[in-house]
């Protein structure tokens, strides 16, 4: 399997962990992933709400470079991106008017063939649980974790086309192969703030202190996330909330792909578990 | 919440304009209420999304645009996926936030949101790629909230989360003639990419909220 990958800016930066233990894991399952050269931000909520025709061009600019790379499927991690890249797809591909004018802006001709998937998709869809579990070192045993998807990884339904809409079940599958024990909950697709959380601070630590206060509830040591402002505004967020609404959370936020690489036998250093602002070591000795 | 509305204002072209633009049937809405219900942020709005639906419908154009609710929305797309009459209603509040920018309407009591998207694109016109150091500095200064969120920052560079410099991509000129294309294309002027507007609306709400608290 061959994949041009596009991190995004998150991967890059606060979310150092997710890019590297995303590698660590397809490295070890011989998923080739080739880093799109010179690729270029998403555009993220703000082009879409300040200019449409950009919000269209940043991700096709990006989608014509893997398709010179002469890798027809893109794997993205972020959960932002991701929906980026496939509405921009789906404009092209469906829509006339805004093809023209996005193709004149990039100046190149792009139909909206290059396929875009979520690396969690790749993980279980394409691989496959079944290979998965034969490829597993250990067996994870004796933590419950509460599966978080956030808003963007299934809606709209229609353009991502990844899991069910209200109940999705992708990581429950996927922490279940390697032996760690998914909760039911009910804040499974709320919304973190994400884009909020420089701006509107407040209305963040409400809805990230709703999802925690769920979660710890529902019997959950720790929050698996498949999205980098997911997990920083839980993460780098927690001690704020702990402060302003009288809590003592202590939940480590887990990547999915960091749990499935410690399953797969890749040593913690390498899947930046120092990383994390909740230090999830004493949870994690536990278990492995 | 009432309101006199003119028989100009329900006469106006807004909606089929709207309508027409986003290719969405505004019409069709029968005040369900489901986007309200769902709406992670409803709590915080002076309309409901509803109510937004509502007033487009009723041509009220300028109560819309300088609602606090558009710039509030958190496009988490609930409302969308779950609308039973197939109206994407994230994309009119992308298209309302839009038209308030070439408008250059915002309210008075919202102004965060409006400048952080002007410079977060600044900041991938000028790098290619996120520099967190610089959107969180020049919004800090440009906002007027000089050290929010400074006790984070240790942490950051220790964990080596944020970077201290830029790291540019290589064919900056090719962004940027996306970025000037976009503009011409969209009818959008693109010299307004930070407003001097905006930047003084937040720093003299900034400065009005420090006196009053100081009384």
């Amino acid at each position: 399997m061959k994949y041009a990958y596009y991190p995004g800016c998150s991967l890059h930066s606060t979310a150092k962990e997710y890019d590297l233990s995303t590698k660590e894991v397809a490295r070890a399952l011989g998923i080739e992933l080739i880093e799109i050269p010179d690729w270029v931000c998403c555009g993220a909520t703000p082009a879409h709400i300040t200019m449409h025709l950009l919000s269209l061009a940043l991700p096709v600019k990006n989608l014509i470079k893997a398709k010179t790379m002469g890798s027809y499927e893109v794997v993205t991690c972020c959960a932002a991106c991701f929906s980026r890249l496939k509405i921009a797809n789906r404009f092209m591909q469906n829509d006339d008017e805004h093809r023209e004018k996005v193709e004149k802006i990039v100046g190149e001709p792009y139909k909206g063939d290059v396929k875009v998937r979520h690396f969690l998709d790749v993980l279980v869809n394409v691989f496959g649980l079944k290979n998965l579990k034969e490829r597993l070192a250990r067996q994870l045993s004796g933590l419950k974790v509460a599966c978080y998807y956030g808003c963007l990884l299934t809606r709209p339904h229609e353009v991502t086309e990844l899991d069910d809409l209200e109940d999705p079940h992708l990581i429950d599958d996927l922490m279940g192969t390697i032996g760690i024990e998914p909760v039911q909950w009910p804040y499974k697709t709320e919304c973190c703030g994400a884009s909020f959380s420089l701006t509107k601070t407040d209305i963040v630590l409400k809805l990230s202190g709703d999802i925690l206060q769920m979660a710890s509830d529902a019997g959950a040591e720790a929050i698996v996330v498949a999205c980098p402002m997911c997990q920083s505004n839980l993460d780098i967020r927690q001690g704020m909330i702990n402060k302003k609404y009288k809590k003592d959370f202590n939940m480590p936020i887990f990547y999915f792909t960091q749990l499935t690489g410690l399953a797969l036998g890749i040593e913690p250093k390498k899947l930046g578990f120092e990383k994390h602002i909740v230090n999830p070591m004493p949870l994690l000795k536990k278990i492995v | 919440m009432q309101w006199f509305i003119s028989h100009k204002t329900i006469r106006s072209p807004f909606l089929k304009t709207l309508e027409e633009d986003c290719n969405e049937k505004i019409s069709h809405c029968y005040q369900c209420g489901k986007c309200s219900a769902g709406c992670p942020i409803s709590f915080k709005m002076d309309y409901l999304p509803n109510q937004i639906i509502r007033m487009i419908q009723l041509g009220m154009e300028e109560q819309v645009l300088s609602s606090k609710t558009i710039w509030l929305c958190a496009s988490c797309l609930i409302c969308t996926s779950r609308c039973p009459r197939e109206i994407d209603i994230a994309e009119i509040m992308d298209y309302l936030r839009r038209s308030a920018y070439k408008k250059q309407v915002m309210p008075l009591e919202e102004t965060e949101v409006p400048l952080f998207n002007k410079i977060f694109l600044k900041n991938i016109e000028m790098f290619g790629r996120l520099f967190e150091l610089g959107l969180i500095g020049m919004f800090n200064l440009l906002s007027g909230e000089f050290f929010k969120d400074m006790s984070l920052a240790p942490k950051m560079f220790i964990k080596r989360k944020i970077g201290i410099f830029p790291r540019r991509i290589r064919n900056l000129k090719e962004i940027k003639a996306i970025f000037r294309k976009s503009g011409q294309l969209g009818r959008t002027k693109r010299d307004r990419l930070l407003q001097p507007k905006l930047i003084f609306l937040n720093l003299s709400r900034k400065f009005i909220g420090k006196i009053e608290k100081l009384k």
